[in-house]
């Protein structure tokens, strides 16, 4: 008893979080991904899936799998207040993760973005699904953003022509790392979301079922010759 | 003139090597080429060096670069130039390191091409490349390469009748090469209804200059090619017994107007159209004798307009045949074999060097292993594009037995 007491002064408080109805993406090579909202109890397979990349230091994989490993373990274990987590998976195979949090129910804070299969702009597909979960579904009206990679810095910051609110730091920062953030805003996510969030909605049950039990990637372009032991 | 064989070729994969400085790229592609040669151990024998590079100045901060890869290969005295002609330099160091050879200067020359292009934002990566174009008639108007490829698309479909549709096409014909090429930047294969007819199309394959989408045009990519050139009348080709020998037939290049708004017709490419037929001249064949080319398709576009300047195809009829599967590995005329620059990629000062590549790839019958062997290929031409085509170099690689 005493424990969980304990246990439960560890928890944070949550809000109730609006689902993110799934969608189904074509990508350029014909492949359909679709983009889903991953369960509690799916969690293994994502963290099954983030280890390998933690040993890879190019594009700063390391860094990302590292972190998002703890994020997404944090959320299972109840260590992470309003976390969600979306997974792109071609053929139930898991292709991209992504993930974020509220800190109220105005302000996004987004984590990771994780793109395992490369070349068909998986990344950029599933950080805007992540940013329509947070504006259009989830009715917040800002959300910050760094990058850890050059890759994401030309993907976010520049592409979406992010605010940069350095000028508020240290006030205002992001939870990664405590560095000065960029912002997406309600206005400036209405000015690209048409060239830049895709999707097709509603998701037919079979096309749905190819996602619901998910696999882990049998490669990893990042690491070559890649065997699952 | 002598006659000059390429005894040796090398090559980076295409792509992000930004954990890589320039030079160490250009060793890499040159180092490849040395051990296919089979001179790694006496490679002090290369008398000249060629290097081919754009932007090392502007965008790496970084001079003197031909010197600086002779050291990196320890191939020190060997003479050392630099050769920059935009993203035509490639052909460009062919041509002089051919020159070099049928001159009687030298008679073992090493052309190396490599450009670092991902260390600087898009933004500045695209500004790099228009700094090729006319200073106060173009470049300070905001032109860009891919301006002018959007702009020459619409004129060219407004005159022909071409469709979005087709210029899907001709990516979904260079990716299924690309995909096979282990050198190649964007190795997946697409398909024309998830570019062009899927309701996601717009994102997926978004406008980047209207009416070009990303699937029209090149990625940004760092890498790097290498040859090694012998005279064939050298007592040094008994060094080269490793792989079979091919001859530069024909090269021939040619200037045009800088700014394109002084050209009579902007769909005209005189200078494609001069440099194949001097290259032509040169090796005593006739567009009808070519296997297969590789054409510069920084913007699919222009593997149209070059495909009829060099009289693969009537004016405005090239599409018919891409339509037709001409141009496919297996047509009767295939047209970028590697993936050309749409999937290969497109690091400006590589891609003259790793045109010819393929070229001698496929001349040799080492694409076989890759699935993208063009059958019974005896004569390959290389058209490299340089600025908005002010200055073209076209290069005839054959068979010796041709
Ligand atoms: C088309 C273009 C705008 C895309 O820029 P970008 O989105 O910043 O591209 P990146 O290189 O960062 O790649 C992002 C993703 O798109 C893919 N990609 C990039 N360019 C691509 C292209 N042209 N076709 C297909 N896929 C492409 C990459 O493989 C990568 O996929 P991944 O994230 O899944 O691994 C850019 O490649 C470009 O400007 N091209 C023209 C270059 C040019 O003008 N060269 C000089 C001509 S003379």
């Amino acid at each position: 008893m005493a424990i969980d007491k304990m246990e439960q002064s560890l928890r944070p408080p949550q809000l109730d979080l609006k689902p993110f109805p799934a969608k189904i993406i074509t990508l350029a090579n014909g492949e359909e991904m679709v983009v889903r909202e991953v369960k509690r109890e799916e969690v293994g397979v994502l963290l099954g899936t983030i280890q390998p990349l933690m040993g890879v230091q190019k594009d700063f994989y390391d860094i990302v799998a590292s972190r998002m490993y703890a994020e997404i373990l944090g959320w299972f274990e109840y260590r992470v207040a309003n976390e969600f987590v979306l997974v792109g998976a071609i053929n139930g195979e898991i292709a991209g993760i992504v993930n974020s949090r509220l800190i109220d129910g105005k302000t996004g804070m987004s984590y990771h973005t994780m793109t395992i299969k490369r070349g068909l702009r998986i990344g950029a597909q599933l950080f805007a699904a992540k940013m329509e979960h947070h504006i259009d579904i989830l009715g917040n009206d800002e959300v910050h953003i760094v990058a850890e990679s050059p890759n994401g810095f030309k993907r976010w910051m520049i592409e979406y022509a992010l605010e940069d609110r350095s000028s508020r730091y240290p006030a205002l920062h992001h939870e990664l790392g405590g560095v000065p953030t960029f912002t997406l805003t309600r206005e400036l996510w209405e000015r690209v979301k048409a060239d830049k969030c895709t999707g097709t909605r509603p998701v037919s049950p079979e096309k749905l079922a190819t996602a619901d039990k998910l696999k882990m990637p049998s490669e990893y372009p990042q690491i070559p010759g890649f065997k699952r032991g | 003139m002598r006659n000059v064989s390429i005894v040796g070729i090398g090559h980076t994969v295409f792509g992000n090597l930004s954990d890589f400085d320039l030079v160490d790229v250009m060793a890499f592609a040159s180092g490849n080429a040395l051990d296919d040669a089979g001179i790694r151990e006496d490679r002090k024998i290369i008398e000249q060096v060629f290097v081919a590079n754009m932007g090392g100045g502007i965008i790496n901060h970084q001079t003197g670069i031909a010197s600086s890869l002779v050291s990196r290969m320890d191939m020190e005295p060997a003479m050392a130039e630099l050769v920059e002609n935009g993203p035509a330099s490639g052909a460009s160091a062919v041509k002089l390191g051919y020159m070099a050879i049928a001159s009687g200067m030298v008679d073992v020359v090493m052309v190396t091409g490599g450009e670092l292009m991902r260390s600087v934002t898009g933004w500045e990566g695209t500004d790099f490349v228009a700094s090729l174009l006319h200073p106060e008639a173009e470049y300070n108007y905001g032109l860009t390469l891919p301006a002018y490829g959007g702009m020459f698309t619409r004129i060219y479909m407004e005159r022909y009748g071409l469709t979005e549709r087709d210029l899907g096409l001709i990516a979904v014909k260079d990716h299924q090469n690309g995909a096979k090429n282990p050198f190649a930047h964007v190795r997946v294969p697409c398909t024309i209804e998830a570019i062009h007819d899927s309701e996601n199309a717009h994102v997926i394959n978004n406008y980047v200059a209207e009416p070009l989408r990303m699937y029209g045009m090149c990625p940004v990519s760092d890498g790097a090619a290498s040859l090694i050139l012998c005279a064939e009348d050298s007592p040094k080709m008994k060094y080269f017994t490793k792989q079979t020998p091919i001859r530069i037939t024909g090269i021939g290049s040619a200037t045009d107007t800088h700014c394109v708004h002084n050209r009579k017709d902007p769909l005209v490419l005189d200078a494609v159209r001069l440099a194949a037929e001097r290259a032509y001249a040169m090796a005593g064949l006739k567009a009808e004798d070519i296997s297969f080319a590789e054409l510069h398709d920084a913007f699919v576009i222009l593997e149209l307009a070059i495909s009829e300047e060099v009289g693969f195809f009537e004016r405005g009829k090239s599409a018919e045949a891409l339509r037709n599967g001409v141009t496919a590995i297996d047509g009767a005329k295939p047209i970028n074999t590697s993936g050309g620059l749409k999937s290969k990629g497109h690091p400006v000062g590589a891609t003259g060097v790793s045109q010819v590549f393929e070229l001698v790839k496929q001349l040799r019958g080492q694409a076989e292993k890759e699935g993208r062997q063009v059958k019974n290929a005896k004569h390959g031409m290389a058209v490299n594009f340089g600025g908005f085509g002010n200055n073209v170099v076209a290069v005839i690689c054959s068979r010796r037995d041709a």
